[in-house]
């Protein structure tokens, strides 16, 4: 965590592009801090690749302004290319070529000498576990190993921003993971990144901030945190003793904590989703408040745990379509008439 | 941090976290490379690739001596008496028309990779600007340079006999090679303009047959027309014609050789920004 810069790694006032009449990206705002990993989260078609290509010179805005560590993306492009790399299923490597050859290639061009462009590129194919593949033709990898290159090609020289566009979409959870390992090395050694992803549990897992993108627009910006509060306090997840007292316990549930209750396949268990509206209590203080209900009724539980909502359900909540209403705050950029079902 | 993700795959080594930490933790970056160092990797690239597919050298191997042969064979007789006097003309012209004709494969190259995944991580890149469109005219030039010493080598066992000796063809095949190399900027203009591959080649044949038959390659154009005098004297490829002609034969063409010269010159100052233009707005 050496290089930690003043400002933020990204900022982006009303960033607009459209592709004929489509709107693709339709104001958006984003801040990113230096040195950790901001997550860009929305399905397909919500804007997030065109964004990333803007914020990595290869569009140009249509309207509004971005500044990478400060440097505006049109007039500065070039400063801002010599301090991101780009890794994205458009941004990859040359299929033709043997790793060794594209990562020797893309080291000489961004001017390492014949011996240590070979060195780095040597080191890289190591670390990331591709030596045997080294002299393949990357037509002929795997799609864990292509996403490995392409993640190599973009680290030949430690970015102070790495954009990562749907790094894991299409590969198995093995390779998922190990795409998640080197994203967490890569932002433990000081550099910002952003990743867009379709997957909740992506952004989860990794990002410390997220935004989350619908239709070209932010609507809903904040920590997991709050983005997670903002939704329903969590829910409760109990087991039961004996499965006959599930109808019972779902009532009790219901009507004491003003909840949606959820039987699960699991006969003896059920989940209840707090919502925040229903008192000012934490979801603690209603947790306990349920359990002393369940135990007054004579239903012996098991085993109960507390969980914060998943960024699942913070997704179709803030998209509207599902049941809830967008976060406060938000509602000036999350125009409703704009709404198209999906 | 993790240190190492351990995996139960027979095929695929793991990710090395520890050893990726060591390499992030350089931070220094070398200089940018220069214009003509980036310009030359992306020559080499392309050498890479025809490494990696040798197949693509059919069309400046198998098609150049088809055409010497074809011509020299069907017209020798009628024009000149015989296929041995015939070549004596022919070679230099048919050499000129063969590589200006597989120039046109340059925009379909771009237009298919263009296509693919490098193409956005290149322009990504801090480099100069059109050492990308460069780098495949470099490997162009060399696929050039190679038919031309194929057709040479496929005249000299028909009989062909150059007066201006190696010099002279030597200096011949270098003015044709450049002239090819400024020429081919209309091809990576049309390889980025056009959408697909197919559109390219319907594109460069309609520019590329007239331009190669209505010049001085097979004929002397005093028996034309005047109107197609008027345009086969006029042409870029009868120019070009002309002054490898004369260099080979050991004469010193000044004027056609400026005006090939001149024409190269025209070609990257007209179709070089406009490609760069088109290459920025992708």
């Amino acid at each position: 965590m050496s290089t930690q810069s003043s400002g933020p790694a990204i900022e982006t006032t009303g960033l607009v592009k459209t592709f004929g009449e489509t709107r693709a990206v339709d104001g958006v705002d984003l801040t990113v801090p230096a040195g950790t990993v901001y997550g860009v989260l929305g399905p397909n078609g919500a804007g997030k690749t065109t964004t990333v290509k803007m914020l990595a010179t290869l569009l140009r805005p249509d309207g509004g302004e971005a500044r990478v560590f400060g440097h505006d993306i049109v007039r500065e492009a070039d400063e801002v290319r010599g301090r991101v790399s780009l890794t994205g299923q458009y941004a990859s490597v040359d299929e033709d070529l043997t790793g060794t050859e594209n990562l020797v290639l893309l080291a000489r061009l961004l001017g390492h000498r014949k011996v240590a462009a070979r060195t780095r590129a040597a080191q890289l194919l190591e670390a990331f576990g591709l030596t045997e593949a080294a002299g393949k033709q990357v037509k002929h990898y795997s799609g864990g190993m292509r996403r490995r290159i392409d993640i190599a090609a973009s680290i030949l020289n430690t970015p102070d921003l790495l954009f990562l566009d749907e790094p894991t979409t299409g590969l198995d959870p093995r390779s998922r993971n190990q795409v998640w390992d080197i994203v967490r090395a890569v932002v433990a050694q000081g550099t910002t990144v952003l990743l867009t992803t379709q997957y909740l549990d992506e952004a989860d897992q990794l990002a410390s901030r997220i935004a989350v993108i619908d239709q070209g627009r932010v609507i809903a910006e904040g920590t997991k945190g709050e983005l997670k509060a903002s939704v329903g306090a969590g829910s409760v997840h109990l087991r039961l003793r004996d499965a006959e007292q599930r109808p019972l316990a779902a009532e009790l549930l219901r009507r004491t904590l003003d909840a949606q209750v959820q039987l699960e396949p699991d006969s003896v268990a059920l989940t209840a989703r707090l919502t925040t509206a229903a008192s000012n209590d934490t979801a603690a203080e209603q947790a306990a408040r349920a359990l002393n209900e369940l135990a007054r009724a004579g239903i012996t539980v098991d085993n109960f745990s507390l969980g914060q909502p998943s960024l699942d359900e913070v997704f179709l909540a803030l998209t509207g379509r599902d049941t809830q209403q967008p976060l406060p705050g938000s509602d000036d950029a999350h125009d409703p008439k704009d709404e198209v079902a999906a | 941090m993790s240190t190492t993700t351990t995996v139960e795959s027979g095929e695929l080594a793991p990710v090395r976290t520890d050893s990726l930490a060591d390499l992030l933790v350089a931070k220094e970056r070398p200089p940018r490379p220069s214009a003509w160092s980036a310009s030359l990797t992306f020559g080499w690239r392309a050498v890479l690739k025809i490494k990696h597919v040798p197949e693509q050298l059919f069309d400046v191997t198998a098609f150049p001596i088809m055409m010497v042969l074809m011509y020299t064979y069907l017209f020798g007789g009628a024009l000149a008496g015989s296929p041995k006097e015939y070549i004596q003309f022919l070679l230099p012209g048919i050499l000129v028309m063969s590589v200006v004709m597989i120039t046109m494969y340059t925009g379909v190259s771009v237009n298919t990779d263009i296509e693919k995944g490098v193409f956005d991580r290149f322009r990504s890149l801090p480099i100069w600007r059109p050492s990308t469109m460069v780098g495949y005219l470099l490997g162009d030039a060399l696929r050039y340079t190679l038919a031309s010493l194929v057709m040479l080598a496929v005249g000299l066992i028909l009989g062909y006999r150059a007066q201006g000796g190696v010099a002279g063809v030597l200096a011949g095949i270098a003015l044709l090679v450049l002239f090819s190399f400024a020429f081919s900027w209309i091809w990576t203009m049309f390889g980025l303009l056009l959408r697909t591959e197919k559109s390219v080649m319907g594109v460069s044949m309609m520019v590329i047959f007239p331009l190669t038959f209505l010049s001085n390659v097979f004929v002397d154009p005093s028996t034309m027309p005047g109107w197609l005098q008027a345009f086969v004297n006029n042409s870029p490829v009868t120019h070009l014609a002309s002054a490898v002609r004369g260099l080979m034969a050991g004469d010193w063409p000044a004027d056609e050789i400026a005006w090939s010269l001149g024409w190269s010159a025209l070609f990257v100052a007209v179709f070089g920004p406009i490609t760069m233009r088109l290459y920025n707005r992708k």
